[in-house]
């Protein structure tokens, strides 16, 4: 035997236990260590999404057992894609996907590429940005509501300061036009620091010795960043956008917290129809053929980007 | 030996009434009439052997808690005080227990409550001699206001001034408007005031709670009353289109800034805080103002709902009956403990505590009235109450109201009739899948 080590365990295997297993083939002993992961996949990820495709094809309602289940086809569907307050939601959550996302990534960078340079207090500072993520959503919600209190609010007060507005004059969360921005400020506020994070890894993985050959041809500090910079850390930035696409896209709790959907239905964001129609209606049927479009559109989504993504990093 | 039998029988005695000892759970709302409610449980515990544990969820989420608690078949509760509009669809689901036998057995009378709760809370179908469920908690849709400030001569003399009336509680909605505005802005004691705070939350059903309350007495109704579910020209009626148009401009006019989600607590809190002169608010909340430093005692008054264009007057109906969950295992012990709540004394007591009994034996007793400052306005109140749907799709019928409510009053979008016109097509769409239309 050439590997001691497998030799010691071999022969440290009970003959009983070592002849079963030798009894086993390659392929069952593999199937063996990933069966519990699969059960416990087909269990809380793929039997669950059947369900609610079977769901979504019947006027099932939770707080209806008594009700005879009909098999209604694509009605749902239908109705769901035709109801124009499922695309206001749509528009709604798009408003905010996207302002988060410019906006976490503009400063989420931003901040990566400061803190990258070495300086006095870097670790302090850095400690100091992450800080908001580490807090509970609902937590944030919480505060922001009388951050944004046109009265006590010290938003409010700080708006006031730099514009010479009276506080009380602006509501942040009772505004039609404000309100879809004031959702985007806290999450941005929020979640900033995680776009840098990633951003501040790709930064810290380009090999300082590209600088030093683009100094030594003496490429300029703009040119470098353009040209060395940004397309090394691109693979980072997408992930970053990824993840908080992926993450805005089913946000619930802090805009809920801070809104509760209002005012009017002009930050209903679509998880918060979503769970209004399954929670608060009971319209089972419908809310699945809902979770199902939106769990499409997600996927879809996501696929496209990853394969750009892939085709980023293979450049 | 009859020592010896005495003893025997009280330790048999007392270990039957051990083994029959249960844990029961009663589920309802986390507000101040719940403590009173742990406090008034005590004499329970210690009569029956039983123990009393609670379940208290904070009010925007009772009825999600609640109901995914009734739909799934849990266990957790045995008693629920669960609100009005629950009723239809806990007893056309079996998750009530109907109570009309053993109300019958124990001598207990529907006829000895307050009429308004018992239809309310406890009838399904409306109208029927069929019960889920005990009054527990008479509550009502009212208003409080600075009776302090009202009495201020200055302020009495600039009102009089303007309106060409004495300043005084508001007769009808258009006084209470101008009582709202004269004070929206003011400055009191060195600091800014506002006019009223009034229901706006979007979330659960405060706006829908608010706007009704008004608009009642503007001549909305939910269908018409000879033809059950026809709501064309009963929601969006002229009176009830004025009525909306008359609770935005309440809105835009006189509540204080950042009021675009309110609901019962911010409406005690704008009160306590000395930042309004009127508030819109559940009876509920008016022993705390009655006790509160700042504003009890005399600074504060109580007025039931104002008349509306037309002389009419109605309230928006609260309150819960306590019923019996149908899948708890412990049902008997539970109906010993409705039992007990149905008792005049234990009510009498229930009153005492700042629970607002429906019982009639208590409300009108003689000394009724003087008992508490703000009890001739629950009177005054319970008797002009209306409710909203308790039909078993009230949910989906609450969160039609509550958009569209809060997309017009608060948003700003539409008109009153588009949000109504929008209100009375969204509740057909639901009696339609209900089967009812």
């Amino acid at each position: 035997m050439s590997d001691p080590l497998a030799h010691r365990v071999a022969s440290a295997t009970p003959p009983q236990l070592a002849h079963r297993i030798r009894g086993l083939s390659d392929r069952t002993i593999a199937w063996l260590f990933v069966a519990p992961t699969i059960f416990l996949l087909l269990a809380i990820n793929i039997f669950p999404l059947i369900w609610t495709i079977r769901l979504s094809l019947t006027n099932f309602r939770t707080n209806r057992p008594n009700n005879a289940v009909e098999f209604v086809g694509l009605e749902n569907y239908r109705k769901i894609l035709t109801d124009e307050d499922t695309w206001i939601a749509l528009q709604s959550t798009a408003h905010f996907l996207i302002w988060t996302i410019v906006l976490q990534v503009l400063i989420g960078f931003t901040l990566a590429y400061l803190i990258n340079k070495k300086f006095r207090g870097n670790d302090l500072w850095t400690t100091l940005i992450v800080l908001p993520m580490m807090l509970s959503p609902a937590v944030v919600g919480n505060f922001w509501t009388f951050l944004y209190q046109p009265q006590i609010g010290l938003f409010n007060y700080f708006i006031a300061f730099l514009t010479g507005a009276d506080p009380a004059s602006f509501s942040m969360i009772g505004d039609v036009a404000l309100a879809p921005w004031a959702i985007v400020i806290v999450d941005t506020w929020m979640w900033t620091p995680f776009v840098m994070l990633i951003c501040l890894a790709g930064l810290r993985s380009i090999p300082p010795s590209i600088y030093e050959a683009a100094e030594c041809d003496r490429a300029s500090k703009w040119r470098q960043f353009w040209t060395i910079t940004i397309p090394m850390a691109l693979p980072f930035l997408m992930l970053a956008v990824l993840f908080r696409g992926i993450e805005n896209f089913k946000m619930f709790d802090l805009v809920v917290q801070l809104t509760g959907g209002g005012p009017g239905s002009t930050t209903l964001l679509t998880s918060i129809d979503l769970k209004r129609e399954a929670f608060e209606k009971w319209r089972t049927g419908y809310a699945s053929a809902y979770a199902v479009i939106l769990f499409v559109t997600v996927f879809g989504l996501a696929s496209i980007y990853v394969k750009a993504l892939n085709k980023v990093k293979d450049r | 030996m009859k020592s010896k039998l005495m003893l025997t029988s009280a330790v048999l005695a007392f270990v039957a009434g051990a083994a029959q000892a249960e844990d029961l759970t009663l589920c309802w709302a986390a507000w101040d009439p719940a403590n009173a409610l742990i406090e008034l449980s005590k004499d329970y515990e210690a009569q029956s052997g039983n123990k009393m544990s609670f379940e208290f969820v904070p009010w925007t989420n009772f009825a999600d808690r609640m109901l995914n608690e009734l739909n799934s078949g849990g266990k957790l509760c045995d008693l629920l005080i669960g609100d009005s509009q629950w009723i239809g669809g806990a007893a056309e689901n079996g998750q009530y227990v109907k109570l009309n036998d053993f109300f019958d057995a124990n001598g207990i009378s529907m006829d000895a409550f307050i009429p308004a709760t018992v239809t309310g809370y406890s009838e399904w179908p409306k109208g029927t001699p069929n019960y889920w469920s005990l009054p527990a908690f008479g509550d009502v849709v009212g208003w409080t206001y600075r009776k302090d400030w009202f009495a201020r001569p200055d302020i009495q003399a600039a009102f009089k001034e303007k309106y060409g009336r004495d300043l005084g509680v508001p007769a009808t909605f258009a006084e209470l408007k101008d009582t709202a505005e004269f004070f929206q802005g003011r400055d009191i004691d060195g600091k800014t005031v506002y006019g009223a705070s009034i229901y706006t939350e979007r979330g659960s059903e405060g706006i829908t709670m608010g706007a009704m309350d008004v608009l009642y007495s503007f001549g909305f109704n939910y269908d018409n009353p000879d033809k059950p579910y026809e709501m064309e020209g009963f929601v969006n009626s002229e009176g009830a289109i004025a009525g909306l148009e008359f609770y935005k401009a309440l809105y835009d006019c006189c509540t204080p800034p950042g009021s675009s989600n309110s609901y019962m607590g911010e409406g005690v809190d704008a009160f306590k805080s000395g930042q309004v002169a009127l508030q819109m608010n559940f009876a509920f909340t008016w022993p705390g103002f009655d006790t509160d430093a700042t504003v009890g005692g005399d600074v504060t008054g109580y007025f039931a709902n104002p008349a509306g264009p037309n002389g009419d007057k109605f309230a928006q109906l609260g309150g819960q009956g306590i019923s019996v969950v149908a899948s708890s295992e412990k049902q008997e012990a539970a109906l010993t403990y409705i039992k007990w709540f149905a008792q005049p004394e234990v009510q009498a007591k229930w009153w005492k505590l700042g629970g607002f009994s429906a019982l009639r034996a208590v409300v009108e007793d003689p000394g009724f009235v003087a008992s508490a400052p703000y009890a001739q306005t629950f009177l005054d109140s319970m008797a002009i109450v209306k409710d909203f749907w308790a039909e078993p799709a009230y949910a989906t019928l609450l969160q039609a109201s509550q958009k569209r409510f809060h997309d017009y009053v608060v948003a700003g979008q539409g008109s009153a009739k588009e949000a109504l016109d929008g209100l009375v097509a969204d509740w057909t769409e639901v009696f339609e899948e209900e089967g009812k239309l």
